[in-house]
Formats: C-alpha cells, sequence, structure tokens
C-alpha cells in the first residue's frame, strides 16, 4: 500500500489573495523578511496498489483528471510506503 | 423551444431558473437530473447556480464529471445552447467547455449585491435583445468569481469578441472599483469560440419579475427564445 | 452496583437529581442510563429553570396552529397555507470555534424547520458581540459571518435579515440567534411523533461520529478556560449533506409514508427518540448496532449521545420501509431502520441482544425535574436608573453627534455582514436586507410574509421588564412599517447564571414585559429557546430576550419601505416623541453612558399607533414608513433619506433639550411621509383615530436640514443639522467596514 502526499498551489501567475493576506499579516507580526506567501491544498490519498511506478500513474492521472486544475494550480506529490 | 434545467447535488439555484425562464418565456421547462444520460430533446440547457457537491474541491470539479455531462458536452459540441449562470460557469470552465477558471474572490468574502454589466458582444444567443454597450443591472452571489485565464486565452477571448458581459459602474465605465472580485479584464460572463456556451457569474434570474424590483435579466431569457424563434440574432 | 458520585456529578446532574433517577427507575441506573438522563435534564434540554416562567407566556391565539412544545411554531396565512418559525441559540459553540458554532447554528433550525416538512424559505441572525475595537471580537464576528453565510449560502437559503449590536457586556459570550421561516401546505405539516406500535424507526443523513458528546450539557454551564479546551463539543457542519437531506426529507414526507419526523440536534439520538415517544405516549425499542457509524469503536454511550449533524429520526408506516430508503437512495443519503415503536413506553436501547438501558420515555422528558430558583432584585439597577441624565451637557455641534451615531456600529449600516449572505436565492425576496423588516412573497399568491427579529439589551440591563416589552413592540412595529399585520413571536432568551437570584430576577421580568407586551398586540409566543449561563468570569452578558416575529402581507403591491419616495412628499411623526434619553446610543457615543431609564412604553398608545399606520399603508396614503429606535428621531430621518437618495427639509418646536429632542429613543414613533397634497386627509384621520402626531417637514433636496424653532423665545431656535446626504449615506455604509480593517 502507498500513500500520496499531493500539494497543491496556485500558479506562480496567478493571484493568491489569501497569501496575500498572509503575508501582509505576517510582515504586521514584525515578519519583515517574509517576500511572497502562497497558499495551497494539502490531500492524503491512500492507493491498495503493489507497485512504486503503478502508484505514481495513478496518482498523476488522478491529479491531472479532478484534484488539480491546471488553468489555476500546480502540484506536486511525494509518495511513501506504508 | 424546450429548455433543460439540469439539477447537481447540491444545485440551489435550479428552482429558480425554471421559474424565471417559465415566467419569461412561457416555453416549456422541465429538470434534467444529474444521473441522466441523455439530453434529448431540449433546445437549450441551463446549468444552475448553487454548490454542487458542495463545491468540496473546487468548484465545479466534482460535478463535471457527472453522468449528464457527458451528453451535455455533447451536445454543446454539435452547437447546442447551454448557459451556465455563477457555479454554472464553474462547471463549464472544469468540463473545458468554457476557457479559464474561477478563483476566490479578491476580498476573500462572499458577496451578494447587484453589479452593473455592459453587453460587450449583442450577437450571441444570449445578447442578441441587447444593444451594444447597454448596462444591465444583474445581481451577483458567489464566493470564487475571479475569472482567471492566461495571457494568450485572454488575447483570443478578447479578440475573438469572446467576452460577452463587463463589470461596469452605472454609466457603462469599466472601471477597478466596479471590478467586485478581482476578475481579469472585469469578465463577468464569457462564451465559446462558436457562441452557443455562456458562462456567466450574475444571477440573471434573479431580476426578471418587477415583484423583485429588477427586471433587467428579462433580456436574456427574451434573446434566448427569440434567437430561436429567429427573430433576432 | 452502587455508582461513584464523581460520575453523575461530571455529567452535570445534582446528587437529589441522581436520587430522583433510582426513584423512577426502581433501581441504580447504569452508566448510560446516566448519561441520557443527565442530557435529557440538562437546562438545555429540559427548561428545568425557566419553565415556570414561560408558562405565564400566551399562547394561543386565531391564527396559531402550533404553539411550544413541537420543533417549531406554525402560524395560519389562509389559503391553507402557513409559516413555521422558530428560533435558536448557538452562543457557546460561537465563542469557541465561530464559524462552526454559527454555521451548525444555522444548520440545525432549519432542520427543526423542514421536520415540520416546510420548505425553509428564509434565514435572519440575531448577533451580539463585544466593542469592534479588540480583535478578538473582529475575529468573532467575522467567523460567525462567514459561518453563517458559508451555510446558508451552500443550502440555497437566503439570509434576509436580522440584527447585529456591540457591547462590552458581550465580549466573552457572544451571542449567535438564528431564526428560520418555512413555508407549508397545512395538509403537509408533520410532528415529532412516534406513533403506531410496531411501525418501523429511521435514521436517516449523515453517519454518526463522536462529534460534540455532551454538547447539551456543555451548553448548561459557564464558559471557562478549560471549556475552550473540550473542543471536541463543537460539531463541524455539512451544508452539502443538509441540502441533500432537505430535499430527501420533502421529498418523502410528500409520499404520505412518515408518521413523525425529528431533528437529532442537542443530545441527538436520545434526545429525539424520546421525545418523539413521550409526545405520542409510547415506547421505542432501538438496537444501536444498526446505527451508521462513521467512527470504529464507538460505545452504545457515545452513539446515543452524539451529536453528529445533518441526522433525522423517522417513524414511518409499517411496510413503507423499502419505498423510503429509495428516495434516500436517490439523494445517495442511507437510510436505516434501527427499531420499532412499542407500547410500553420505554426507551429501550440494545446493542446486538444485549439491553443497554431501559428508561420510561416520559421520565426524561416531562418528569424532568422543574426549579423554581429565587430571585432577588439586582443591586445595581437603582443606580443607572437614578443617573441624572438631565444634568449632561448639551452638545455644541448636532452634525458632528449625528456623524457620530451614525457612524456608531449599532445603528450602521450591517452591509459589511450582510454583503456575504445570498439573500436572494429563492426569487422571494421583495424587501432586501436594511430595511425595518424583511418581506418575502408567497408565489402563486398575492401575499407576503414578512420578519424581523429584535432586542436592545441595553434597555433590558437598564430595566428588564420595559426593555423585553420593547422588544416585542419594535418588533411588531417594523413588521407594521413594511406593511404587515404582526401574527405570532419565537423568542431567544439569552441569559447569565440562572442558578444566581439577581440574573433569576431579570429573567422574570424581561418574560413579565414579553407575556404583557405579546399579549397587547395580539401576537402569541409559539416557541423558542432559553439560553442560561452566557456568563464568564462572573460576568453575564446583558439580558437579551430575543423576539423573532413574523407578519402577513395581504397584497404585496402595498408593501411599504423606509425611504422617502418624492420630492415634496409630507413629512409626519406618527407617536409621541418624549424627552427621554435614559438607556440612549446617544448617551453611550457622547458621554460614554450606559445609564438612565429606557424610554417608556405605552402598550395602548403602541397599539394605537400601529394600527393607524398599518391601515393607511393599505389604503395607499402612507408613502414611506420607518420606526424610530437607537439614535432616535434624527437616526430615523437620516435612515429614511439614506435609502430614499434624497434629502428632507425639518422644522420642529423646541418643546425640551436638543439632544433628547433629536437623539432621545422614545418608543412607538413611526416617520411616514405623504404625498403633499395628502397632508390634510391624513391630520384628518389621525384626529379622528386619536393618534398624536407632529408634522415634520417636506422630502427633498441633497441635504438634512434640522431646523428647530422655539416659541416664546425669540433667537433661541436655529438650525441645528445640516448634511449633504452624500456625506450621512458614506458615514454610515462604511464605518464597520472602516473598524473591521
Amino acid at each position: 500500500m502507498f500513500q500520496a502526499k499531493i500539494y497543491v498551489t496556485l500558479r506562480k501567475s496567478v493571484l493568491d489573495p489569501q497569501g496575500s493576506v498572509v503575508r501582509k499579516s505576517l510582515y504586521a507580526l514584525g515578519y519583515h523578511n517574509v517576500q511572497e506567501v502562497r497558499i495551497g491544498r494539502y490531500m492524503v490519498v491512500d492507493l491498495e496498489v503493489a507497485d512504486r511506478a503503478e502508484a505514481e500513474k495513478q496518482v498523476r492521472d488522478m491529479c491531472d483528471k479532478l484534484l488539480v486544475n491546471p488553468v489555476i494550480e500546480d502540484y506536486t506529490f511525494e509518495l511513501v510506503e506504508v | 423551444m424546450k429548455f433543460g434545467v439540469v439539477v447537481f447535488p447540491g444545485s440551489n439555484c435550479d428552482a429558480d431558473c425554471l421559474h424565471a425562464i417559465q415566467t419569461v418565456t412561457g416555453q416549456p421547462v422541465e429538470y434534467i437530473w444529474h444521473k441522466s444520460g441523455s439530453v434529448d430533446g431540449f433546445d437549450c440547457i441551463v446549468l444552475p447556480g448553487g454548490f454542487s457537491y458542495g463545491d468540496y474541491l473546487r468548484c465545479g470539479a466534482v460535478a463535471r464529471f457527472s453522468p449528464v455531462m457527458k451528453p451535455v458536452i455533447e451536445f454543446a459540441r454539435r452547437g447546442g445552447m447551454v448557459m451556465g449562470i455563477c457555479n454554472g460557469f464553474q462547471i463549464l470552465t472544469e468540463a473545458g467547455l468554457l476557457p479559464g477558471a474561477l478563483h476566490r474572490n479578491k476580498n476573500l468574502q462572499f458577496l451578494c449585491h447587484d453589479t452593473y454589466l455592459r453587453v460587450e458582444n449583442n450577437t450571441t444567443p444570449f445578447t442578441c435583445r441587447a444593444s451594444e454597450g447597454q448596462v444591465i443591472k444583474i445581481p451577483i452571489a458567489h464566493g470564487e468569481g475571479n475569472y482567471y485565464a492566461d495571457p494568450e486565452t485572454l488575447r483570443q477571448l478578447e479578440e475573438n469578441k469572446q467576452v460577452i458581459f463587463r463589470y461596469c459602474d452605472p454609466h457603462g465605465e469599466v472601471t477597478p472599483e466596479a471590478n467586485p472580485n478581482g476578475s481579469l479584464n472585469n469578465i463577468a460572463g464569457i462564451c465559446n469560440e462558436q457562441g452557443n456556451v455562456l458562462g456567466m457569474m450574475p444571477h440573471p434570474e434573479r431580476c426578471a419579475e418587477a415583484v423583485l424590483g429588477n427586471t433587467d435579466g428579462q433580456l436574456i431569457f427574451q434573446s434566448l427564445l427569440d434567437f430561436w424563434q429567429r427573430r433576432c440574432g | 452496583m452502587v455508582m461513584d458520585p464523581k460520575v453523575w456529578r461530571e455529567m452535570g446532574l445534582t446528587d437529589s437529581e441522581y436520587e430522583k433517577i433510582v426513584e423512577i427507575l426502581g433501581r441504580e441506573p447504569n452508566y448510560v442510563e446516566v448519561g441520557i438522563f443527565a442530557v435529557m435534564w440538562s437546562e438545555h434540554c429540559s427548561y428545568k429553570t425557566s419553565r415556570p416562567a414561560l408558562k405565564t407566556l400566551p399562547t394561543e391565539g386565531p391564527a396559531i396552529l402550533q404553539g411550544p412544545g413541537e420543533n417549531a411554531g406554525i402560524v395560519d396565512i389562509g389559503d391553507g397555507q402557513a409559516v413555521v418559525f422558530k428560533i435558536e441559540s448557538h452562543n457557546h459553540p460561537s465563542a469557541i470555534e465561530p464559524y462552526q458554532g454559527a454555521a451548525t447554528g444555522v444548520g440545525g433550525i432549519l432542520r427543526d424547520i423542514f421536520t415540520m416538512g416546510a420548505r425553509p424559505v428564509a434565514v435572519l441572525d440575531s448577533l451580539r458581540f463585544g466593542e469592534l475595537d479588540n480583535p478578538r471580537v473582529r475575529y468573532l464576528f467575522d467567523g460567525v459571518v462567514a459561518g453563517i453565510s458559508g451555510y446558508g449560502n451552500c443550502i440555497g437559503v437566503p439570509t434576509v435579515g436580522g440584527e447585529v449590536y456591540f457591547a462590552d457586556s458581550y465580549e466573552d459570550n457572544c451571542l449567535v440567534n438564528v431564526m428560520c421561516v418555512g413555508l407549508i401546505d397545512q395538509k403537509d405539516i408533520k410532528k415529532g411523533v412516534a406513533a403506531g406500535i410496531g411501525n418501523p424507526v429511521m435514521v436517516v443523513g449523515a453517519k454518526t461520529g463522536r462529534d460534540g458528546i455532551h454538547g447539551a450539557t456543555f451548553a448548561s454551564e459557564e464558559l471557562s478556560e478549560e471549556a475552550a479546551e473540550r473542543r471536541p463539543a463543537v460539531q463541524v457542519g455539512d451544508p452539502f449533506m443538509e441540502k441533500l437531506l432537505l430535499e430527501a426529507c420533502l421529498e418523502v414526507i410528500k409520499t404520505g409514508y412518515v408518521v413523525g419526523i425529528q431533528d437529532m440536534g442537542a443530545a441527538g439520538l436520545t434526545s429525539s427518540s424520546c421525545e418523539m415517544a413521550s409526545r405520542a405516549g409510547t415506547g421505542l425499542e432501538m438496537d444501536l448496532a444498526l446505527v451508521p457509524r462513521r467512527e470504529e469503536g464507538m460505545t452504545p454511550y457515545e452513539v446515543m449521545l452524539s451529536e453528529s449533524q445533518e441526522r433525522m429520526l423517522l417513524v414511518v408506516e409499517k411496510g413503507t420501509e423499502e419505498k423510503v430508503k429509495e428516495i434516500f437512495a436517490k439523494w445517495d443519503l442511507d437510510a436505516v431502520v434501527v427499531g420499532r415503536v412499542t407500547g410500553d413506553g420505554i426507551l429501550r436501547i440494545k446493542e446486538g441482544s444485549q439491553v443497554v438501558a431501559e428508561i420510561p420515555a416520559r421520565a426524561l422528558t416531562e418528569q424532568a425535574p422543574v426549579y423554581h430558583r429565587p430571585t432577588r432584585v439586582p443591586a445595581y439597577l437603582e443606580e443607572v436608573q437614578n443617573y441624572p441624565v438631565d444634568s449632561l451637557n448639551m452638545p455644541h455641534d448636532y452634525n458632528e453627534v449625528l456623524l457620530k451615531l451614525l457612524a456608531s456600529p449599532n445603528i450602521a449600516s450591517k452591509e459589511y455582514a450582510y454583503k456575504q449572505y445570498d439573500y436572494m436565492v429563492g426569487l422571494n425576496t421583495v424587501v432586501t436586507p436594511g430595511s425595518d423588516a424583511a418581506v418575502l412573497r408567497v408565489k402563486g399568491t398575492r401575499k407576503g410574509i414578512a420578519m424581523t427579529t429584535d432586542c436592545n439589551g441595553r434597555y433590558c440591563y437598564l430595566d428588564p421588564k420595559t426593555g423585553a416589552a420593547i422588544a416585542v413592540a419594535e418588533a411588531a412595529r417594523n413588521l407594521v412599517c413594511s406593511g404587515a399585520k404582526p401574527l405570532a413571536v419565537t423568542n431567544c432568551l439569552n441569559f447569565g447564571n440562572p442558578e444566581k437570584p439577581e440574573v433569576m430576577w431579570t429573567f422574570w421580568q424581561c418574560i413579565e414585559g414579553m407575556a404583557e407586551a405579546c399579549r397587547a398586540l395580539e401576537t402569541p409566543v409559539t416557541g423558542g429557546n432559553v439560553s442560561f449561563y452566557n456568563e464568564t468570569r462572573g460576568n453575564a452578558v446583558y439580558p437579551t430576550p430575543t423576539i423573532g416575529m413574523v407578519g402577513l402581507v395581504e397584497d404585496l403591491d402595498k408593501v411599504c419601505t423606509q425611504g422617502f419616495k418624492q420630492a415634496g412628499d409630507a413629512i409626519f411623526l406618527i407617536g409621541e416623541n418624549l424627552p427621554e434619553l435614559g438607556g440612549s446610543e446617544y448617551l453611550k457615543i457622547q458621554f460614554g453612558l450606559e445609564k438612565g431609564k429606557p424610554p417608556a412604553l405605552n402598550l395602548e398608545l403602541e397599539k394605537k399607533v400601529q394600527r393607524f399606520v398599518l391601515d393607511e399603508i393599505k389604503s395607499g396614503l402612507i408613502k414611506s414608513a420607518h420606526d424610530c429606535s437607537e439614535g432616535g428621531l434624527a437616526v430615523a430621518l437620516a435612515e429614511c433619506c439614506i435609502s430614499g437618495g434624497i434629502g428632507a427639509d425639518i422644522t420642529m418646536v423646541r418643546r425640551f433639550r436638543g439632544d433628547a429632542l433629536l437623539f432621545g429613543e422614545s418608543q412607538s414613533c413611526i416617520i411616514i411621509s405623504v404625498d403633499r397634497h395628502k397632508g390634510v386627509e391624513l391630520v384628518k384621520k389621525l384626529v379622528d383615530a386619536g393618534v398624536p402626531y407632529t408634522q415634520l417637514g417636506t422630502v427633498g433636496g441633497d441635504s438634512l436640514i434640522i431646523n428647530v424653532v422655539n416659541p416664546g423665545c425669540t433667537g433661541c431656535g436655529g438650525n441645528l443639522v445640516n448634511l449633504p446626504v452624500k456625506k450621512i449615506e458614506e458615514t454610515w455604509r462604511g464605518a464597520i467596514a472602516c473598524l473591521m480593517k
């Protein structure tokens, strides 16, 4: 069994209103060296799949089809055997 | 002319769309259940507003895989008239029937209030009753209506006159202050290249009766009927 | 085996309550049974402290189809139709987790309405917070508004009105009272009864998890540091699930298969099952092993007390189980038979074949203890009431004071909040938020229903009896100003710790005032909710008996709004402006005082004023109507100007101090406007009806101008207010958003 940890973030070119609010708040708290904050989504998907290559293929597929909107979002993921 | 209003789990403007279409056009209109495998017999399909599947992953992302979407997409590809309002617009972009995407409003809040729209293109089935540049007042009610498309897509949209409605002030001026949600180029509604699929964030069904204090939304439903009956467009 | 007293004490039962349980059962209860008794006998579920007072409220009237005791009240609106409505508090959960607390508050009250078979058509929220200069308060306010917006918008029921007040007394205990209004054909009314021996009992909707175990007991104690740590008591709402449940329930109710239905609210399966059995005089037998669960290893105790949201308990006609399941399956929902109705009056809970609890259903409801708690007049009252208001200096600049008042969050536009609510979905909202009352049309008829929530907690603090009566009178006045006949009341009574005699005294006083006003205005109470223990570190909230009221508009063409309509129209004050500055927003803003005696309420005059205004709105004579409330006459005039987008030229006789004239909050006062040629007709009618009035001036121009003349004192009069409407509007509209930045 594999566990996929998927990180979805807004693409660089897309305005991230949540991120800019958090950046401003951090600044107000005195963190003046914070340059940028991007906020995303974190998903954990457990897969009953035997080999890593297959798991990787399936996760990529899920992301492209449903979990991520490529128009505005990017993603990365890690696979851990559990 | 027969209208169909798709009901997804979590749609909540389905009854409103049905009511408005009936009241304005007097034409037959029926619900289409999301599990339905066909849209045969319908001349115009409306994807209503609401929170399909709770909008839990992204707005419209799950609804786009409902069984009914397959025939809706085919219907649209054959040139059938499809209109997505609010959540319906989000579903259409997720389904790839319209370019771009809608994300969180710039101020991060859900917004419900009247907006002014400038009709940018009156040659579509949805706007043929309007004059170009006409200003109409239509309310919005959304948390994620901030339209985004990459620069190339945006350029094409503008070039092909696919931007149908733009947020403007009461005098028709497209200003940053008139933009409620941060949409690029003040975009409130777009159509596909062929002009038969419209997506718009504002709700025309909410202002189509005098008792509700505003009838500007009638224009869109009336256009659809007149276009169908070849009286305009 | 004798139980360790620690067990029941930790669950909130007193030793004498435990003894009563032993006496009822004729034996020692087991752990599950003690848990069941503890929640059902908690203040939140049993109303053990408030019941004696609540019994004194008027509950009957010609339009009342359902009074207190059911999931919601029902009033007749003619044509075989009815309005189902109720208000409920979600104060404690919201103080700890504002978004989810408020969201589940909305979810819970919606279920109370559609469990009766009605389609919810509107939500109103009555909210109280501390002052906005406190960042924690801003966080709570934002969270609560977002929670209401998140839940209500998603399920597609418009949030059409309500109120928001800010005062220090609510700093640690915000109040979140949510009212829901539904529409129903009278033939479809369903009740929470487990009737018909042998009928199956079904659990429908969401799966059961460990959410909010002991939420009811949690709502029955003071908030403390430790309470904040017991976060599991706050449930998470799923509006999408509720939307499916709503549609499925209304569909199944239409079939006629349903005998009884009830929401699993506070105390979950426990309260719904014993209340349904108790109302029907039956018993219920349930096997908890059959209840669909979200988590593994849940004990019977946890299943019985879980407050997982979006669940309902159904009793259906025997033999229709499969058809009922089919309807729920269509909406992708679970519907599972978990037991049946029995004839022995016993709530018998099993886990598989093993009986885990056996309690007479009525022991949990009707036999719950009732406490006549001692009362004592609070010491503060004399001091605050006798404050020498008249000795205060009068302002030099009335323009400045008026702008300050308009910028006070208690008076300023609540647009910051209601812009986040979908108030239009459903296509019924004829009068949108920001007016005296919301008005919704009833599709297919000429009728409309008007609704409002009202309560000035400061008045109730300064004089509980008058304050509560004013809440009723103002609610009715707001409905009248919209052209509706007030029909009935639902109330949400928010108080501190009732074990303190002073709190109990104010509670009784409020009930007395409310009863008196409800009788006089013929608006019976159909139910509601009591929320005690709104108190932290000994500081109780202002007594806040929120009134939710509904009314009927016979003809939608005759709906009235507050905005001035046309230049040249004549402006009148109906009622009598008296020198009453006590308890006013003016005293708070100008002097930082929340003191003095609140304005008096003369119910005879109130009735006369309301009857006159309603009749003349219906006759078409009155073109606009607006109730004078916080901020007095000047603020009310400013609001008429803002809504109408037009100015007004006012001249008044100075019969007493100018600040009281402009900013005092005398009751039974309504500002109206009529066509300039109809002034004489109006005055004749006013004189005939014996209704006091003052002619104020004329609609027109871009500014609000208020002059006073002083007969017998040449040179004493003059101009007090002269402000452009645009300036007034900017100040009023932007104030809260500005404070939230």
